[in-house]
């Protein structure tokens, strides 16, 4: 892997900057079944295409912010930093 | 030994250099390769193949093909051929028993038929089973090619450097020369990667020699400059990669004096050398031909030229003596010769452009494999694309008259024509298995002169054609890259406290714990451990992570990261808390102190520091609630005074009431320490009475030493990491990392106090409500060993007779309690109070009493007095 990644703040930077946390998931609002419980923890959608994911400007701003990647060619299509009303993964649906 | 002066030549004879060969001085001249300045000096042997040490001359010139790979200063498998020569530098043969001249193990060349067929690792050598040790010692010592010189990698600096092009062009020849003139006078920086000589361009930085090692997404093309590797991203790659001239297979294809063209026009007219006497040509194309002239202007004598593109030739024979060409028969016609020049064709390199993603085809009637589709932002030029190649003749490239000598389809790894008719009749069908089977394509010339032959023998053993046949992957590194570039400079970065330097000037004895430096102990660890039970010490524990957390929903965040409660906790007041992932495990473990409504300073493991801020940050951004998270980690000195006598030390140092009323147990204050601004947190990691004083890092040495100063009535002294360890392992007190895993949950470590259930929601509620309602498989209990001996950390715990049930996590002796003390994952019918279960210990068993209190003060009566 060695594409770029544009960080909200400090512009296109080396994947190795990163750490990426994966797609982004929808924690489950409250006692959930244990089904619902265990798909939260382990299962991804893991798709073959475009997805939603979560990363962190480790090596720089320590900024969390979402990427939208195409997990097919690593084009990184838009990363933005999300507002509080669309976070908890709304938007990977 | 040099011709006159060839017009172009790249010797600058007013410039002598002088190096070294095994030992003897060589003189060359500026502009010289090492190899050119051997073969000048009269050395005609410059290496011994791969498995049968055949002995191996130059043939390519080009840096392409393994016949000349060499030690250059302790650098293995350096091609001579193309590394400039360097004053003083000293040159040493490889892969060689003995000399390049007589090595000993050219033997398994002359037995070697039956014995060492493709895979006979694991053929030949396996009966008798039990030699096989013998077996593997000596193919220890063989295999490999070149020898690594333990200490190299610190005589030689490596070093990476991050660079940037508009438009990066690979390959100097003519199609990229002008590709990047083209570039740079429309005002693109240009940048031009080539493996060998090129003369300056106008408004084009040249770097050469340089190899471009691979091309990867982002545009990024690293590049071996010898000491230096550029890491390029560019906007817009040019591969003008060009062609590789191709051999042929006949038996003695690979004797010292078969050439290929280009190997042959080089000697000639980059380094004025005259190859040969007597040559004879063989060749498919206009390359033999042109060569041939060349051999003549130089005064050698050709003794024969044939154009396979006309005459027809059904058999090809070349024949030596101790590896040198004698003479080559052709249709049964002896011709004596000392060089052979080959020409079967040219290939182009398209390898980068395929790791770019470019689709591989093959050109029937061109007779190559060229390169379609290629992705944006990369563009080929010249003959790499086919452009400029004559159509193919369906020529003798591969000659089937075996049984008269080995015929090479692969140099790099010694695999004949034999091998892959063998891989072929064993059924490995398709060309990537025969691939990894017989390791064709995979010597260090990673296919360049074997792939396109392999393939064509494949498709003629099949009866297919070569483009039902195929190619194999091409993979970077196009080059075979020395290991030490690729690690860059060494790089080992150390975090070290501010009171680092008092440690070492009192003899501390310093380890790595993470990126931390941190004392061990300061000499008598059992010593320092009982001094803190005995009277006072003091720990540097500036190493611990520090965030303040703070605004509104400060108590918020907390509550829901957290398993305890936060939303009760009066100001001034510190909770011991366990940070869980949702999945229930482990992940931290630290402090929090409330030090007003919504400030809460919080504190974290040494190493476990980076990942508790980044887990911090995370939550805040999925809840998005008003807290913010200050790292202070860095900011702040922390030390821990502990011991009976802590208190009286605490007196000479603050005007505090630190009374145990004034200040108690879990209770926290800001106040002057030694006159520095100070936050007491009145905890205690060790069991004993202590105070953690956290304050501003300039500060640490003058802190460390007032500390010192004020408990020298009471012997006060510094203690380590060790019997720190000691210390809080007589507690019961858990280490994240060391007593848990990745696995562990807080029930099961036996903290289920901390854990408040009746919590609307935290960070790993619901699955320790699952864990809970299971019911719980192992717990983490306390032992003390019967007979004194302690177990190893990690040595596992059985009953009687059964198998393993359990491991010891944590075991010390203890000097306080006389007894071998520790922690240990038991299955929860053993977690019981007395219970016993045996321990390995020194290859025996020995028995261990369950403990689920703390070992020592287990009412904490010294922690709050």
């Amino acid at each position: 892997m060695s594409f770029l990644l544009g960080c909200p703040n400090c512009g296109p930077r080396d994947v190795n900057e990163f750490s990426c946390a994966g797609e982004v998931t929808v924690r489950p609002k409250s006692s959930p079944s244990l089904r619902e419980l265990t798909s939260y923890i382990y299962f991804r959608r893991n798709v073959a295409g475009v997805q939603r994911e979560w990363w962190y400007h480790r090596q720089g701003c320590e900024i969390w912010f979402q990427a939208e990647r195409d997990t097919r060619t690593n084009e990184v299509l838009l990363t933005e930093v999300v507002e509080p009303s669309r976070r908890a993964g709304t938007a990977a649906e | 030994m040099r011709l006159p002066a060839q017009p172009g030549e790249h010797l600058n004879r007013e410039r002598e250099v002088t190096f070294s060969f095994c030992g003897k001085p060589i003189r060359a001249f500026e502009g010289d390769t090492f190899g050119s300045a051997l073969f000048a000096s009269g050395q005609r042997v410059f290496s011994r193949s791969f498995k049968y040490h055949r002995p191996r001359g130059l043939l390519c010139c080009s840096g392409n093909c393994p016949n000349c790979m060499m030690n250059v200063d302790g650098v293995p498998n350096v091609r001579i051929c193309a590394e400039p020569v360097r004053e003083g530098a000293s040159v040493r043969q490889q892969n060689v028993w003995g000399s390049l001249e007589h090595d000993a193990l050219s033997v398994t060349d002359k037995l070697g038929g039956p014995f060492t067929p493709v895979g006979f690792y694991y053929r030949t050598m396996i009966r008798p089973r039990w030699a096989w040790p013998l077996y593997e010692k000596f193919l220890r010592n063989v295999a490999g090619l070149g020898k690594l010189d333990k200490h190299a990698g610190r005589k030689n600096r490596y070093d990476v450097e991050h660079r940037r092009a508009e438009v990066l062009v690979i390959g100097g020849g003519a199609a990229g020369r002008q590709s990047a003139l083209a570039n740079a006078a429309v005002g693109k920086q240009v940048v031009l990667v080539d493996e060998g000589f090129v003369e300056p361009l106008e408004g084009v930085e040249v770097v050469a020699p340089g190899r471009a090692l691979g091309i990867w997404e982002g545009g990024l093309v690293p590049v071996d400059a010898g000491r230096m590797l550029y890491r390029y991203r560019a906007d817009h790659i040019v591969v003008a990669t060009g062609t590789v001239e191709q051999p042929l297979v006949f038996p003695g294809n690979d004797l010292v004096g078969v050439m290929l063209p280009d190997g042959v026009r080089r000697l000639i007219e980059d380094w004025a050398l005259k190859p040969a006497e007597k040559a004879v040509v063989v060749t498919v194309d206009e390359a033999g031909r042109e060569a041939a002239t060349a051999l003549r202007r130089a005064g050698v004598e050709i003794n024969g030229v044939y154009d396979l593109r006309r005459e027809r030739v059904r058999e090809i024979v070349a024949r030596g003596s101790g590896g040198i060409l004698r003479s080559v028969e052709i249709d049964g016609r002896k011709l004596t010769c000392d060089l052979l020049v080959m020409s079967g064709g040219r290939q182009p390199a398209y390898s980068l452009l395929s790791q770019a993603g470019a689709r591989i085809e093959y050109d029937p009637e061109r007779g190559v494999f060229l390169p379609t589709d290629i992705p944006a932002g990369i563009e080929a030029v010249g003959t790499v694309t086919g452009d400029g190649l004559a159509a193919a003749v369906p020529a003798a490239s591969y000659n089937g008259a075996s049984g008269k000598g080995k015929c090479f389809v692969c140099v790099c790894e010694d695999v004949t024509d034999k091998d892959l008719k063998r891989a072929i009749a064993e059924g490995f069908d398709s060309i990537e298995l025969a691939k990894r089977y017989t390791t064709v394509t995979m010597g260090p010339c990673q296919g360049r002169l074997c792939h396109v032959p392999s393939i064509r023998l494949y498709a003629r053993e099949n009866e297919k054609d070569e483009a039902t046949i195929g190619t194999t992957t091409s993979r970077p590194p196009w080059a075979p890259v020395t290991l030490g570039l690729l690690a860059g400079r060494p790089h080992e970065p150390a975090q070290r406290t501010s009171i680092h330097h008092r440690h070492k000037e009192l003899g501390a004895r310093m380890m790595w714990t993470g990126t931390w430096r941190r004392p061990h102990s300061y000499g008598d660890p059992e010593g320092e451990a009982q001094s803190v039970h005995a009277s006072v010490g003091v720990i540097d524990v500036s190493t611990l992570g520090k965030m303040i957390v703070r605004g509104p929903d400060a108590a918020e965040f907390l509550e829901r990261l957290y398993p305890n409660r936060f939303g009760d906790m009066k100001p001034m007041r510190i909770r011991y808390g366990v940070l869980n992932s949702d999945a229930g495990r482990i992940m931290d473990d630290g402090t929090i102190a409330r030090l007003d409504d919504e400030t809460f300073y919080v504190t974290t493991t040494s190493t476990g520091a980076g990942a508790v801020l980044e887990w911090f940050e995370w939550w805040n951004a999925v809840w998005g609630l008003d807290a913010e998270i200050v790292n202070v980690t860095g900011g702040l000195a922390a030390v821990n005074i502990a011991g009976p006598r802590a208190r009286e030390v605490m007196r000479r140092l603050t005007d505090l009431d630190i009374s145990n009323e004034g200040l108690g147990y879990l209770d926290a204050r800001e106040a002057q320490v030694a006159g520095v601004p100070s936050l007491i947190l009145r905890i205690g990691f060790v069991g004993e009475l202590g105070y953690e004083l956290h304050f501003p890092s300039p500060y640490g040495e003058h802190v460390w030493n007032k500390i010192l100063e004020a408990g020298e009535d009471f012997g006060i002294r510094p203690f380590g990491l060790e019997p720190q360890r000691i210390l809080r392992l007589e507690k019961m007190h858990i280490l994240v990392g060391q007593d848990t895993d990745s696995e562990s949950n807080v029930l099961e470590a036996n903290m289920s106090w901390i854990a408040k259930l009746d919590k609307d929601d935290f960070v790993g509620k619901w699955s320790l409500e699952h864990v809970r309602d299971r019911g719980l498989h192992d717990m983490l209990v306390g032992f003390v060993m019967e007979d004194g001996k302690v177990p190893l950390e990690g040595a596992q715990i059985v009953l009687e007779g059964t198998h393993p049930i359990g491991r010891i996590t944590s075991s010390r002796w203890s000097p306080e309690l006389r007894r071998a003390i520790g922690m240990a994952w038991v299955p929860t019918e053993l977690a019981e109070e007395g219970k016993s279960f045996l321990v390995t210990v020194d290859g025996g068993f020995e028995r261990a009493t369950v403990r689920l209190r703390p070992f020592f003060d287990p009412d904490g009566e010294r922690l709050r007095s």
